[in-house]
């Protein structure tokens, strides 16, 4: 296995990182105005998140990060090309990491209900902006001989991408409200499985139309096959088993299991992709590859020292971070704000 | 206007502004790391009020730091493809250590240490503000192994029509990366003591002669003077590096048209930029040499004869950067650093002579001074990338090739608006809220074991 492979591995490692842990974040973000009534409670669905959304978001950045190093074309065809929906999504980060820290910090009613539908919005956008994205990458974009974009805003949104839009914005909304139901209490508690409840089944609904869609829409079935691998069909599983766990009141399972859609969803995405990183729709020679989009041999040889030495240190106290927060925020014990 | 503008203008808007928080991010992560170890030393029950007082503020430009560093992380994709194309074989590699390294740990201790008063040991709590600190400076060192190389490039080699990585370690002992980052670094201690003095002042003058802002002050001018005095002796020392690597940069910033030796330093220079010459100018005999080399003779290479060497070495071309933007960037950031090593050297003589009285002027100006290292900080970044012109990899990449060629004006006129309309919002939200927490007094600073009566819930649960 050479070294590309192994980069395009870690960086599909990344974005599972980034959409299983942000994936809830988001959720939280989103269910935020919904779930919690009056200030305190809103505070602890906050608080809930309030140690890990930034480290969770770094997922996001060291997989930008990554593709820059690694496959440095990648990278520029990507972020130049989907310019406007990455700019909007910049957009809703800023105002949502700055929602986060500053809600808290008047005692004003209306400033932190304003600042609560930042997050809402901060969340809601980019969950939903992720998946069109990731579903253009596969589905084929305008890509020309020399690597450049040549489509406009509006072609990412047709309606392949569009489902993968919604597909990922109810499953990081689903797996967030079973996070949730993890982490609170009382009525929040019963408030958040409720709604995990509801979620279930439109999200599953959602996420088979979209995988037939990809069948139609995507070279998948020619690529996996009519037998797809026994990893989409765990995905599959899964989110079904989803709603079993939720009706016997097993949340830790259900989240297991939304966890489990997650990556193994973005896993068959990627196999899909594989060798290629972005699929030129105006001609299959054009499409980049993990060998024409990326580093030399010798950067990747150095990242990947680094890599593995590094990424086992993150995760250690990243996890321990989670260990230290583990217990549920309850709106009648002290709140940090 | 086109596209290349537009793009060069938003990078300078957004990096600007990301970087009136960043100093303060790095400064003031470390003084507050200090107080708590002072604090976990002593129990002095001040020390934690400090930690708090100046944690609160801390975290509110913290904020802000984090997620106007997303915008950067992107836009050297999103903007500049060309150059993520020609330069991502080297340049990718220090954003994403930077990112593995730096982000990971400062976000995750950060995290902790906001959420773990008294949930985790007083010694670990400890340990998370001192990672967070070494978190922060680590992803200024990685930043700026990316710049250095901008400034020059080593350990590379043109293959495969692209700059290519040929010696990682060439990257990070990079001789500019040592002289920059320590200059950046001091530059954030004297932002973040300023900071700290000038609203020290503000509470020993306005309000009450409080311990916990006697203690405040005393920090914050000893702080200042070291992070003023630091910065301009390794501001020196970058200089006389930039004479040998840049020459071009530093006959812009001396606005020195003809070659002279000895050369000397403008103190004042009114040019026609057009025409390549003075038309009022001040200046000291002998006083760039001295500079430079440290004795009053020594060649130092002016703009017409660098212009024309560059010519034979790339070709036609022009490749002499504004010079009066150079030349007054420069010196207002010169400026601003003597002014701050004044202030900070008054400042440390009133906490030794234990007065804190301060006239009405006086007054003004301390409290005021807190401006100063944000000017330099600014002129000094707008110095060293616009003196670099017109290239982003000095002698290498051009700025007009680094542009995305796949986003329109129009495109970037949106996003300029966009961030800057954003940014905008977010400085006037940011400012008042430092307004209030900076002007609490010492009985509203919120010291309360949070967690405990959690726990205490928890266990009957």
């Amino acid at each position: 296995m050479d070294l590309n492979i192994i980069w395009f591995i870690l960086i599909t490692v990344l974005f599972i990182g980034f959409f299983f842990l942000e994936g809830f974040d988001y959720g939280v973000g989103i269910l935020l105005p919904f779930l919690g009534k009056e200030d305190r409670e809103r505070r602890a669905i906050i608080n809930s998140i309030g140690t890990f959304w930034d480290g969770n978001e770094v997922w996001m950045l060291t997989a930008g990060g990554a593709m820059f190093a690694a496959f440095p074309n990648w990278y520029a065809t990507l972020f130049s090309g989907f310019y406007l929906a990455l700019v909007l999504m910049l957009l809703a980060l800023i105002a949502r990491g700055v929602a986060f820290e500053y809600r808290s910090k008047k005692d004003s009613p209306v400033w932190r209900n304003r600042w609560d539908w930042v997050i809402f919005f901060g969340s809601f956008i980019p969950a939903l902006l992720w998946g069109v994205a990731i579903a253009n990458l596969i589905r084929g974009v305008p890509i020309d001989q020399n690597m450049n974009y040549t489509g406009s805003f509006f072609t990412l949104l047709n309606p392949y991408a569009i489902v993968g839009g919604l597909a990922s914005l109810s499953l990081f909304t689903l797996h967030g409200s079973i996070f949730l139901s993890l982490k609170l209490t009382d009525n929040l508690l019963d408030r958040a499985r409720k709604v995990a409840n509801k979620l279930w089944l439109p999200t599953t609904f959602l996420l088979f139309t979209y995988v037939i869609f990809g069948y139609f829409d995507t070279d998948m079935f020619s690529k996996l096959g009519v037998n797809p691998g026994v990893i989409p069909v765990l995905a599959a599983i899964a989110i079904v088993s989803v709603g079993y766990f939720l009706k016997i009141k097993r949340e830790g399972w259900a989240f297991v299991m939304t966890g489990i859609t997650i990556a193994f969803s973005t896993i068959t995405i990627f196999m899909g992709l594989f060798p290629r990183v972005m699929v030129s729709s105006t001609n299959s020679d054009y499409s980049l590859t993990i060998y024409n989009a990326s580093s030399s041999p010798y950067t990747l040889k150095v990242m990947s020292i680094i890599a593995l030495i590094f990424v086992p240190i993150v995760l250690a106290y990243q996890a321990w971070s989670y260990w230290i927060f583990r217990k549920r925020v309850s709106t009648k014990s002290k709140l940090e704000y | 206007m086109d596209a290349l503008v537009l793009a060069r203008l938003q990078f300078a808007v957004t990096t600007a502004y990301h970087f009136l928080f960043v100093p303060i991010t790095l400064g003031l992560s470390i003084a507050v790391a200090i107080m708590q170890t002072a604090y976990y030393r002593t129990g002095n029950e001040n020390y934690k009020k400090m930690t708090k007082f100046w944690g609160k503020l801390f975290l509110i430009n913290f904020a802000i730091g984090v997620v106007t560093g997303i915008v950067q992380e992107f836009q050297f994709g999103m903007n500049w493809s060309q150059y993520s194309r020609f330069m991502g074989d080297i340049f990718g590699a220090p954003l994403a250590i930077e990112a593995l390294l730096a982000f990971f740990m400062e976000s995750t201790f950060i995290g902790i240490w906001i959420f773990g008063w008294d949930r985790i040991s007083k010694k670990l709590h400890l340990t998370a503000i001192w990672l967070l600190a070494i978190g922060s400076n680590l992803s200024a060192i990685w930043i700026l192994a990316a710049n250095s190389f901008m400034q020059q490039p080593v350990g590379y080699a043109i293959r495969n029509g692209r700059a290519e990585m040929t010696d990682f370690f060439a990257l990070i002992t990079n001789g500019h990366l040592w002289v920059q980052f320590p200059h950046v670094f001091f530059g954030a201690i004297a932002t973040a003591g300023f900071l700290i003095l000038s609203i020290s002042t503000y509470h020993l003058v306005k309000k009450e002669k409080h311990d916990v802002f006697i203690k405040s002050f005393k920090f914050g001018a000893v702080y200042a003077l070291l992070g003023s005095l630091l910065v301009i002796l390794v501001g020196h020392n970058q200089a006389q590096y930039m004479i040998k690597i840049q020459p071009m940069k530093m006959a812009a910033a001396e606005a020195l048209w003809e070659t002279e030796n000895p050369a000397a330093m403008s103190l004042f220079t009114f040019g026609d930029e057009a025409n390549k010459k003075d038309l009022f100018a001040i200046k000291i005999p002998g006083g760039l040499s001295f500079l430079a080399f440290n004795k009053f003779e020594g060649e130092i290479k002016g703009i017409k004869q660098l212009q024309a060497e560059a010519v034979q070495k790339f070709g036609e071309g022009d490749y002499v950067p504004p010079v009066a933007v150079s030349y007054w960037t420069f010196r207002i950031m010169v400026g601003a650093g003597f002014l701050m090593l004044l202030i900070a050297a008054i400042a440390t003589f009133k906490t030794f002579k234990q007065k804190f009285e301060f006239s009405p002027f006086m007054y003004r100006i301390v409290f005021w001074s807190m401006l100063l290292p944000v000017i330099a900080n600014t002129t000094g970044w707008l110095f060293t990338e616009i003196a670099r012109q017109p290239w982003t990899v000095f002698g290498l990449f051009q700025t007009a090739d680094s542009v995305s060629n796949t986003v329109s004006a129009g495109e970037v006129l949106f996003s300029l608006i966009s961030y800057t309309l954003i940014y905008a919002i977010l400085m006037v939200i940011m400012i008042s809220l430092m307004k209030k927490f900076a002007t609490r007094s010492v009985e509203e600073i919120d010291v309360d074991d949070h967690g405990i009566e959690e726990d205490k819930l928890l266990s009957k649960v």
